[in-house]
Protein backbone atom coordinates (compact mmCIF):
# COMPACT_ATOMS: atom_id res chain seq x y z
CA UNK A 1 0.00 0.00 0.00
CA UNK A 2 1.06 3.61 0.39
CA UNK A 3 3.00 3.25 3.63
CA UNK A 4 5.17 0.43 4.83
CA UNK A 5 3.46 -1.00 7.91
CA UNK A 6 6.65 -2.36 9.53
CA UNK A 7 8.19 0.95 10.71
CA UNK A 8 4.76 2.14 11.82
CA UNK A 9 4.24 -0.96 13.89
CA UNK A 10 7.69 -0.59 15.41
CA UNK A 11 6.97 3.04 16.29
CA UNK A 12 3.72 1.99 17.95
CA UNK A 13 5.59 -0.54 20.07
CA UNK A 14 8.52 1.62 21.07
CA UNK A 15 6.54 4.86 21.39
CA UNK A 16 2.98 3.98 22.45
CA UNK A 17 2.33 7.63 23.38
CA UNK A 18 3.92 9.09 20.28
CA UNK A 19 7.05 11.22 20.40
CA UNK A 20 5.79 14.78 20.01
CA UNK A 21 5.00 15.50 23.65
CA UNK A 22 8.46 14.23 24.61
CA UNK A 23 10.30 16.12 21.88
CA UNK A 24 8.44 19.40 22.44
CA UNK A 25 8.82 19.10 26.21
CA UNK A 26 12.52 18.33 25.88
CA UNK A 27 13.12 21.31 23.60
CA UNK A 28 11.40 23.55 26.18
CA UNK A 29 13.48 22.11 29.03
CA UNK A 30 16.63 22.82 27.02
CA UNK A 31 15.37 26.30 26.09
CA UNK A 32 14.78 27.12 29.77
CA UNK A 33 18.38 26.20 30.56
CA UNK A 34 19.57 28.22 27.54
CA UNK A 35 17.70 31.37 28.65
CA UNK A 36 19.56 31.25 31.96
CA UNK A 37 22.91 30.44 30.34
CA UNK A 38 22.72 33.17 27.72
CA UNK A 39 21.80 35.82 30.30
CA UNK A 40 24.09 34.77 33.12
CA UNK A 41 26.68 32.25 31.89
CA UNK A 42 25.39 29.77 34.49
CA UNK A 43 24.75 26.17 33.38
CA UNK A 44 21.94 25.54 35.88
CA UNK A 45 21.20 22.18 37.45
CA UNK A 46 18.24 21.40 39.68
CA UNK A 47 19.77 19.24 42.43
CA UNK A 48 22.14 21.80 44.01
CA UNK A 49 18.98 23.54 45.31
CA UNK A 50 18.70 20.72 47.87
CA UNK A 51 22.04 21.51 49.48
CA UNK A 52 22.01 25.28 48.92
CA UNK A 53 18.59 25.58 50.59
CA UNK A 54 19.79 23.54 53.57
CA UNK A 55 22.43 26.25 54.15
CA UNK A 56 19.61 28.55 55.37
CA UNK A 57 18.84 26.22 58.28
CA UNK A 58 21.98 24.16 58.87
CA UNK A 59 25.46 25.27 59.91
CA UNK A 60 27.14 22.15 58.45
CA UNK A 61 30.33 23.25 56.68
CA UNK A 62 29.44 21.25 53.57
CA UNK A 63 26.48 23.51 52.78
CA UNK A 64 28.27 26.85 53.27
CA UNK A 65 29.90 26.73 49.82
CA UNK A 66 26.45 27.34 48.32
CA UNK A 67 25.55 30.46 50.32
CA UNK A 68 26.33 32.81 47.41
CA UNK A 69 24.07 30.93 44.98
CA UNK A 70 21.25 29.88 47.30
CA UNK A 71 18.97 32.86 46.61
CA UNK A 72 18.81 32.46 42.85
CA UNK A 73 18.46 28.69 43.20
CA UNK A 74 15.29 29.24 45.25
CA UNK A 75 13.99 31.53 42.47
CA UNK A 76 14.90 28.94 39.81
CA UNK A 77 13.06 26.19 41.69
CA UNK A 78 10.04 28.43 42.31
CA UNK A 79 10.03 29.06 38.54
CA UNK A 80 10.08 25.30 37.83
CA UNK A 81 7.14 24.69 40.20
CA UNK A 82 5.11 27.55 38.72
CA UNK A 83 6.07 26.42 35.21
CA UNK A 84 4.52 23.05 36.06
CA UNK A 85 1.44 24.87 37.37
CA UNK A 86 1.26 26.98 34.20
CA UNK A 87 1.28 23.75 32.19
CA UNK A 88 -1.49 22.34 34.42
CA UNK A 89 -3.60 25.48 34.04
CA UNK A 90 -3.31 25.53 30.24
CA UNK A 91 -2.58 22.30 28.38
CA UNK A 92 -3.47 19.84 31.17
CA UNK A 93 -6.76 21.70 31.79
CA UNK A 94 -7.61 21.69 28.10
CA UNK A 95 -7.58 25.51 27.83
CA UNK A 96 -4.93 25.13 25.16
CA UNK A 97 -5.21 22.11 22.90
CA UNK A 98 -2.53 20.98 20.50
CA UNK A 99 -2.03 17.86 18.44
CA UNK A 100 1.54 17.77 19.78
CA UNK A 101 0.29 16.83 23.24
CA UNK A 102 -0.80 13.30 24.12
CA UNK A 103 -2.43 13.30 27.57
CA UNK A 104 -1.61 9.78 28.77
CA UNK A 105 -3.56 7.69 31.26
CA UNK A 106 -1.30 7.34 34.31
CA UNK A 107 -2.11 8.59 37.81
CA UNK A 108 -5.26 10.49 38.70
CA UNK A 109 -6.68 13.79 37.54
CA UNK A 110 -8.56 16.06 39.93
CA UNK A 111 -9.86 19.57 39.74
CA UNK A 112 -9.33 22.61 41.97
CA UNK A 113 -10.87 25.95 41.01
CA UNK A 114 -11.22 25.03 37.34
CA UNK A 115 -7.60 23.87 37.03
CA UNK A 116 -7.07 20.20 36.18
CA UNK A 117 -4.36 18.86 38.45
CA UNK A 118 -2.65 15.48 38.40
CA UNK A 119 -1.42 13.16 41.11
CA UNK A 120 0.73 10.05 40.98
CA UNK A 121 -0.31 6.51 41.89
CA UNK A 122 3.27 5.51 42.72
CA UNK A 123 3.33 4.51 46.37
CA UNK A 124 4.66 6.95 49.00
CA UNK A 125 7.30 4.52 50.33
CA UNK A 126 8.82 4.27 46.85
CA UNK A 127 8.83 8.04 46.48
CA UNK A 128 10.37 8.62 49.91
CA UNK A 129 13.03 5.90 49.74
CA UNK A 130 13.83 6.76 46.12
CA UNK A 131 13.99 10.45 47.02
CA UNK A 132 16.37 9.71 49.88
CA UNK A 133 18.76 7.87 47.56
CA UNK A 134 18.38 10.55 44.87
CA UNK A 135 19.23 13.21 47.47
CA UNK A 136 22.37 11.37 48.57
CA UNK A 137 23.40 10.23 45.10
CA UNK A 138 23.07 13.48 43.13
CA UNK A 139 25.10 15.37 45.70
CA UNK A 140 27.91 12.80 45.91
CA UNK A 141 27.80 12.28 42.14
CA UNK A 142 27.99 16.06 41.46
CA UNK A 143 24.77 16.35 39.47
CA UNK A 144 21.42 15.01 38.36
CA UNK A 145 19.43 14.56 35.17
CA UNK A 146 19.49 18.31 34.47
CA UNK A 147 22.99 19.23 35.65
CA UNK A 148 24.75 16.21 34.13
CA UNK A 149 22.08 15.13 31.65
CA UNK A 150 21.16 18.44 30.04
CA UNK A 151 23.94 20.95 30.81
CA UNK A 152 26.81 18.47 31.18
CA UNK A 153 26.04 16.35 28.13
CA UNK A 154 25.23 19.57 26.23
CA UNK A 155 28.73 20.85 26.90
CA UNK A 156 30.26 17.45 26.03
CA UNK A 157 31.67 16.99 29.54
CA UNK A 158 33.23 13.54 29.86
CA UNK A 159 32.48 13.51 33.59
CA UNK A 160 28.79 14.15 32.90
CA UNK A 161 28.57 11.57 30.11
CA UNK A 162 30.04 8.94 32.46
CA UNK A 163 27.68 10.14 35.23
CA UNK A 164 24.62 9.83 32.97
CA UNK A 165 25.69 6.39 31.68
CA UNK A 166 26.14 5.24 35.29
CA UNK A 167 22.80 6.41 36.67
CA UNK A 168 20.85 5.44 33.55
CA UNK A 169 22.23 1.88 33.59
CA UNK A 170 21.68 1.43 37.33
CA UNK A 171 18.19 2.97 37.14
CA UNK A 172 17.15 0.63 34.33
CA UNK A 173 18.42 -2.37 36.30
CA UNK A 174 16.67 -1.20 39.46
CA UNK A 175 13.35 -0.50 37.73
CA UNK A 176 13.43 -3.91 36.03
CA UNK A 177 14.13 -5.70 39.34
CA UNK A 178 11.43 -3.76 41.19
CA UNK A 179 8.91 -4.56 38.45
CA UNK A 180 9.96 -8.23 38.38
CA UNK A 181 9.30 -8.40 42.13
CA UNK A 182 5.74 -7.40 41.34
CA UNK A 183 5.83 -3.91 42.89
CA UNK A 184 3.15 -1.80 41.20
CA UNK A 185 2.45 1.00 40.99
CA UNK B 1 28.35 39.35 43.53
CA UNK B 2 25.06 39.88 45.34
CA UNK B 3 25.63 43.65 45.76
CA UNK B 4 26.17 44.64 42.14
CA UNK B 5 23.88 42.09 40.56
CA UNK B 6 21.93 43.21 37.51
CA UNK B 7 18.25 44.01 38.32
CA UNK B 8 17.14 41.56 35.62
CA UNK B 9 19.19 38.67 37.05
CA UNK B 10 16.46 37.20 39.26
CA UNK B 11 13.60 37.80 36.76
CA UNK B 12 15.60 36.00 34.06
CA UNK B 13 16.36 33.04 36.34
CA UNK B 14 12.63 32.91 37.13
CA UNK B 15 11.57 32.97 33.47
CA UNK B 16 14.15 30.27 32.65
CA UNK B 17 12.71 28.15 35.49
CA UNK B 18 9.17 28.71 34.21
CA UNK B 19 10.03 27.44 30.72
CA UNK B 20 12.03 24.55 32.20
CA UNK B 21 9.11 23.52 34.46
CA UNK B 22 6.51 23.92 31.71
CA UNK B 23 8.63 21.67 29.50
CA UNK B 24 8.89 19.01 32.21
CA UNK B 25 5.10 19.10 32.57
CA UNK B 26 4.46 18.95 28.82
CA UNK B 27 6.93 16.10 28.32
CA UNK B 28 5.27 14.10 31.13
CA UNK B 29 8.66 13.61 32.76
CA UNK B 30 7.05 15.09 35.88
CA UNK B 31 5.01 11.86 36.07
CA UNK B 32 6.96 9.12 37.89
CA UNK B 33 4.91 6.46 36.06
CA UNK B 34 6.13 7.69 32.68
CA UNK B 35 9.77 7.61 33.82
CA UNK B 36 9.29 4.08 35.21
CA UNK B 37 7.70 2.98 31.91
CA UNK B 38 10.78 4.25 30.13
CA UNK B 39 13.19 2.46 32.49
CA UNK B 40 11.18 -0.75 32.00
CA UNK B 41 11.50 -0.37 28.19
CA UNK B 42 7.75 0.11 27.71
CA UNK B 43 8.00 3.60 26.21
CA UNK B 44 11.25 5.01 24.83
CA UNK B 45 9.83 8.50 24.34
CA UNK B 46 11.74 9.90 27.31
CA UNK B 47 14.94 9.68 25.26
CA UNK B 48 13.57 12.59 23.24
CA UNK B 49 13.27 14.70 26.39
CA UNK B 50 16.84 14.09 27.49
CA UNK B 51 18.52 14.33 24.11
CA UNK B 52 16.24 17.10 22.86
CA UNK B 53 17.12 19.22 25.87
CA UNK B 54 20.85 18.38 25.66
CA UNK B 55 20.96 19.27 21.95
CA UNK B 56 19.29 22.66 22.50
CA UNK B 57 21.59 23.52 25.42
CA UNK B 58 24.59 22.10 23.55
CA UNK B 59 24.03 24.53 20.67
CA UNK B 60 23.98 27.49 23.08
CA UNK B 61 27.01 26.23 25.00
CA UNK B 62 29.07 25.98 21.82
CA UNK B 63 27.80 29.12 20.07
CA UNK B 64 27.70 31.71 22.88
CA UNK B 65 31.44 31.70 23.74
CA UNK B 66 32.16 32.43 20.05
CA UNK B 67 29.90 35.45 19.72
CA UNK B 68 30.31 37.09 23.14
CA UNK B 69 32.99 37.13 25.83
CA UNK B 70 30.75 37.44 28.86
CA UNK B 71 27.13 37.13 29.93
CA UNK B 72 25.21 40.45 30.00
CA UNK B 73 23.65 40.06 33.45
CA UNK B 74 26.66 38.80 35.42
CA UNK B 75 29.76 39.65 33.44
CA UNK B 76 30.77 36.01 33.89
CA UNK B 77 32.70 34.49 31.03
CA UNK B 78 30.95 31.95 28.83
CA UNK B 79 33.11 28.95 29.51
CA UNK B 80 32.77 25.26 30.15
CA UNK B 81 32.81 24.80 33.89
CA UNK B 82 33.72 21.16 33.82
CA UNK B 83 33.34 19.06 36.91
CA UNK B 84 36.38 16.97 37.77
CA UNK B 85 35.99 13.23 37.38
CA UNK B 86 36.63 11.00 40.36
CA UNK B 87 35.22 7.90 42.02
CA UNK B 88 32.37 9.98 43.52
CA UNK B 89 30.81 10.41 40.07
CA UNK B 90 30.42 6.63 39.83
CA UNK B 91 29.42 6.00 43.45
CA UNK B 92 26.98 8.93 43.57
CA UNK B 93 25.66 8.12 40.09
CA UNK B 94 24.95 4.55 41.14
CA UNK B 95 23.13 5.63 44.33
CA UNK B 96 21.14 8.18 42.30
CA UNK B 97 20.35 5.45 39.78
CA UNK B 98 18.88 3.14 42.42
CA UNK B 99 16.73 6.00 43.73
CA UNK B 100 15.63 7.07 40.24
CA UNK B 101 14.81 3.48 39.26
CA UNK B 102 12.86 2.89 42.46
CA UNK B 103 10.80 6.10 42.41
CA UNK B 104 10.86 7.45 38.84
CA UNK B 105 11.69 10.85 40.27
CA UNK B 106 14.66 13.21 39.89
CA UNK B 107 15.07 16.68 41.40
CA UNK B 108 13.93 19.00 38.56
CA UNK B 109 11.02 16.77 37.58
CA UNK B 110 9.96 16.54 41.24
CA UNK B 111 9.66 20.34 41.55
CA UNK B 112 7.64 20.49 38.34
CA UNK B 113 5.54 17.55 39.53
CA UNK B 114 4.49 19.56 42.58
CA UNK B 115 3.40 22.30 40.17
CA UNK B 116 1.19 20.00 38.08
CA UNK B 117 -0.68 19.13 41.29
CA UNK B 118 1.14 16.04 42.48
CA UNK B 119 0.95 16.60 46.25
CA UNK B 120 2.09 13.00 46.85
CA UNK B 121 5.48 14.03 45.46
CA UNK B 122 6.15 15.77 48.79
CA UNK B 123 7.25 12.32 50.01
CA UNK B 124 10.00 12.32 47.38
CA UNK B 125 10.99 15.92 48.13
CA UNK B 126 11.18 15.15 51.86
CA UNK B 127 13.38 12.16 51.02
CA UNK B 128 15.64 14.27 48.78
CA UNK B 129 16.21 16.92 51.44
CA UNK B 130 16.85 14.23 54.06
CA UNK B 131 19.32 12.50 51.74
CA UNK B 132 21.12 15.73 50.84
CA UNK B 133 21.30 16.56 54.56
CA UNK B 134 22.68 13.15 55.54
CA UNK B 135 25.47 13.28 52.97
CA UNK B 136 26.19 16.89 54.02
CA UNK B 137 26.60 15.94 57.68
CA UNK B 138 28.78 12.99 56.78
CA UNK B 139 30.99 14.94 54.38
CA UNK B 140 31.28 17.91 56.75
CA UNK B 141 32.53 15.56 59.47
CA UNK B 142 34.94 13.85 57.11
CA UNK B 143 36.30 17.18 55.83
CA UNK B 144 36.87 18.31 59.41
CA UNK B 145 38.66 15.05 60.25
CA UNK B 146 40.85 15.33 57.15
CA UNK B 147 41.67 18.98 57.83
CA UNK B 148 42.83 18.42 61.40
CA UNK B 149 45.99 16.35 60.80
CA UNK B 150 46.84 17.11 57.18
CA UNK B 151 45.58 20.62 56.44
CA UNK B 152 43.23 21.38 53.56
CA UNK B 153 42.59 18.72 50.99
Amino acid sequence: MVTDPVPLQLAAELFPNGISRYAVGGLLVGFGAVVIYVGTGIPAGASTFLESTLSYVSGQSRFQQYVSSRDWRVVFTLGIILGGLAFAATVQSGVITTSLYEAGTTGELYEVGGVTLWSTSVQPWRLFLGGLLVGIGTRIGKGCTSGHGVCGVGSASKTSIVGVATFLTVAIGTAQIVAAMGVSP
Amino acid sequence: MSEDRHPLFMPLIFVGGLIFGFGLGFSQMARPEVVLNFLQFEDFGLLFVMFGAAIVSGIAFSVMPRIRDSAPLTGDRYERRLKPFDRNVLVGGAIFGVGWGLSGICPGAAYASLGVGNITILWALAGMFAGAYLQGVWRSKRAAADAAPAGAD
